[in-house]
């Protein structure tokens, strides 16, 4: 156990954020934090993602003019590549829900979910 | 020259979803003709590929010419072929309805090319990022769409079906860490081959998890039992004009990537290989039969009643998937198809009444064959279709799936598609019994809630009547009612055309 916690421990915080974003997201009864806690699930799988794609000693992709090709360990750019487009979405995911919270808010006055049930079931 | 077409139908829509923005700020209207233009050219393009497609094998166009374990393909199968048709055809569909009835203004048509976009990639994609990458572009918009609509609860439905729907394409995405753990490739048709080579094979940890990462993402996306919650708000608040495009589509494509990753990735192999798989797949569908249909029938309101029949008829599809022989394959696909058009031409047929006399509810749906006897006609036709009547799509979709489960010697599933068949007789009855035997209530109660807004369909301060139904709203729910019934006939062609592809996904 405590060998995994010293080798693997950027997996085991992966699954860590990743719990953690998940409870926010059922638990907490505020909006915003509900759409911290998707922002915090991505995260934690961003991290996955570029945890698995360390290579210790391992150099960066951008290959030489050189016929001899390549020389010593290269890192596999895709996991990068899927990190960064992955961020861009969950950019773009973050404002959309902000602009819905907004709207939700002007409407109803309230940012919480509890609140907002009330208020929806007296309407 | 027919290499470039997957590519085009993919670019030409997110592309064109940049014109109504642009163009609007000089000219007010440009919103509605941009969309229609360009989805008719989609499905020019569409019926193109799919006809160079039944006639000379699969397309494939590699995006920047890089060949297959570095570059990304765009692949359009039979499979595929038929799935854009059916975007494509849909989505110009229900553009004749938006002229007039649907959401307004040049952001709706954006919003609504991009979302014909993000459908079009998910559907032709050969890589299983690139499907993370549109799914979430077909999410992102189909949110936007729903919060079009006028009170706050969309707003609230919107956000519901963000929340739910990232964590989906989230868990998805984490399955397709694992997928690219195992195997090293992204690529669906070197995954096929890559999973059993990888170490351990079909019993990878890391393949089992991907799996199950995979599965349960979908799930949510397709809106199967337990996971459904996001879709009845979604479909009851999102605009009339919305709701047959998102009800039709959105989770249509979702299901049909599920076939690609079950059938095209992991491969038959691996579902009857390890324990258990195909029959989780099995309980999970039929639940979800039992379970929508059963929450449909106590539904009062209608577009509640025909989500909730949405997640049962998904739960069929998905319940054929685990099957997994040729008859259920069939089957499973006819019914998707068939579902979309049924479901889609349903909720136009309800967009049409509730802007003609503002019934929403079953009760307010008394006599309603006196008041808007086409629209009525068009609801019956579309919803005995749904139950299975034949000659219709639903009833052919069914027969196959019941018949493929007779074949893997399951017997209570086929006796669940006879329950799910009772149980939709009983709402679509109830429907059919106030629309035609229930006498109307006094005539005039109903003014329009407000007065409609222009649109890009000509100046409305001509128009007499606000509440009008146009010629397009109701031409396009009877479109989709008459193809329901017409394709109920090809049931043999239908056979003749996914044979061929079926037998080579099971046989390899």
């Amino acid at each position: 156990m405590l060998e995994l916690l010293a080798t693997r421990y950027a997996y085991v915080v992966f699954i860590v954020l990743l719990s953690v974003g998940l409870y926010m997201v059922i638990a907490s009864q505020n909006l915003v934090k509900k759409v911290i806690g998707v922002n915090l699930f991505q995260t934690a799988i961003f991290l996955f993602f570029v945890a698995a794609a360390y290579v210790e000693g391992g150099s960066a992709p951008v290959v030489p003019k050189d016929p001899a090709g390549p020389t010593g360990l290269l890192v596999s750019p895709l996991p990068h590549v899927i990190v960064l487009t992955a961020i861009v979405v969950g950019v773009a995911l973050t404002a959309v829900g902000l602009a819905l919270i907004i709207r939700i808010y002007t409407e109803y006055g309230t940012l919480r979910e509890d609140v907002l049930r009330e208020v929806r079931a007296d309407d | 020259m027919i290499e470039g077409v997957p590519a085009l139908l993919v670019v030409v829509p997110i592309l064109a979803a940049t014109l109504p923005l642009f163009l609007g700020v000089r000219y007010d209207r440009a919103g509605w003709s941009i969309g229609a233009l360009t989805t008719t050219a989609l499905f020019a393009l569409a019926l193109w590929l799919a006809v160079g497609v039944y006639t000379g094998g699969t397309v494939i166009h590699q995006l920047g010419g890089f060949p297959r374990p570095i570059g990304i393909e765009l692949v359009a199968d039979r499979l595929s072929a038929l799935v854009v048709v059916l975007v494509a055809g849909i989505s110009a569909g229900v553009l004749a309805y938006t002229r007039r009835g649907g959401p307004r203004g040049n952001s709706f048509y954006s919003a609504y090319l991009l979302l014909v976009g993000g459908l079009l990639g998910l559907s032709l994609t050969g890589d299983v990022f690139n499907m993370f990458v549109f799914l979430e572009i077909t999410g992102l918009t189909t949110y936007a769409l729903i919060a079009k609509g006028n009170s706050g609860e969309s707003a609230v439905a919107a956000l519901k079906y963000l929340i739910i729907g990232t964590v989906g394409a989230s868990l998805y995405l984490i399955g397709v860490g694992f997928l690219f753990l195992a195997t090293g490739t992204l690529n669906m048709i070197d995954l096929a081959t890559a999973i059993p080579a990888a170490e351990g094979g079909y019993a990878n940890p890391l393949v089992l998890a991907a799996f199950a990462f995979v599965f349960v993402g979908f799930a949510i996306k397709v809106a199967l039992f337990p996971l459904h919650t996001w879709q009845p708000d979604a479909y009851q608040r999102a605009p009339d004009g919305v709701t047959p495009m998102i009800s039709a589509l959105v989770s249509t494509v979702s299901a049909y990537a599920l076939f690609r990753l079950l059938y095209t990735v992991f491969t038959v192999e691996f579902l009857v290989a390890t324990p258990y798989v195909t029959e989780i797949v099995v309980a999970f569908g039929s639940v979800s039969v039992l379970a929508g249909t059963t929450l449909a029938v106590i539904q009062t309101e209608i577009k509640r009643t025909l989500a909730y029949s949405s997640v049962s008829q998904f739960g069929l599809v998905v319940l054929a998937y685990g099957l997994a022989n040729e008859t259920a394959l069939i089957g499973a696909i006819v019914h998707l198809l068939g579902h979309a058009i049924m479901k889609g031409g349903l909720f136009l047929a309800f967009g049409v009444v509730a802007a003609k006399t503002g019934a929403r509810t079953v009760d307010e749906y008394a006599g309603l064959a006196d008041r808007a006897p086409v629209a009525a006609g068009t609801f019956a036709v579309l919803g005995l279709a749904l139950v299975g009547v034949p000659p219709s799509i639903g009833f052919v979709g069914k027969w196959f799936i019941a018949v493929g489960a007779v074949e893997a010697g399951i017997w209570p599933v086929a006796g669940v598609v006879f329950l799910s068949t009772m149980l939709t007789l009983a709402y679509v009855a109830r429907l059919l019994e106030k629309m035609y035997f229930t006498p109307s209530p006094a005539r005039g109660a109903y003014t329009p809630e407000s007065p409609l807004a222009t649109d890009g369909g000509g100046d409305d301060t001509a128009d007499p009547a606000p509440n009008a139904v146009s010629a397009g709203m109701l031409g396009v729910a009877v479109l989709a009612a008459l193809l329901a019934v017409a394709l109920g006939f090809a049931g043999g062609v239908f056979q003749s055309m996914l044979g061929p592809f079926v037998e080579v996904v099971l046989n390899g």
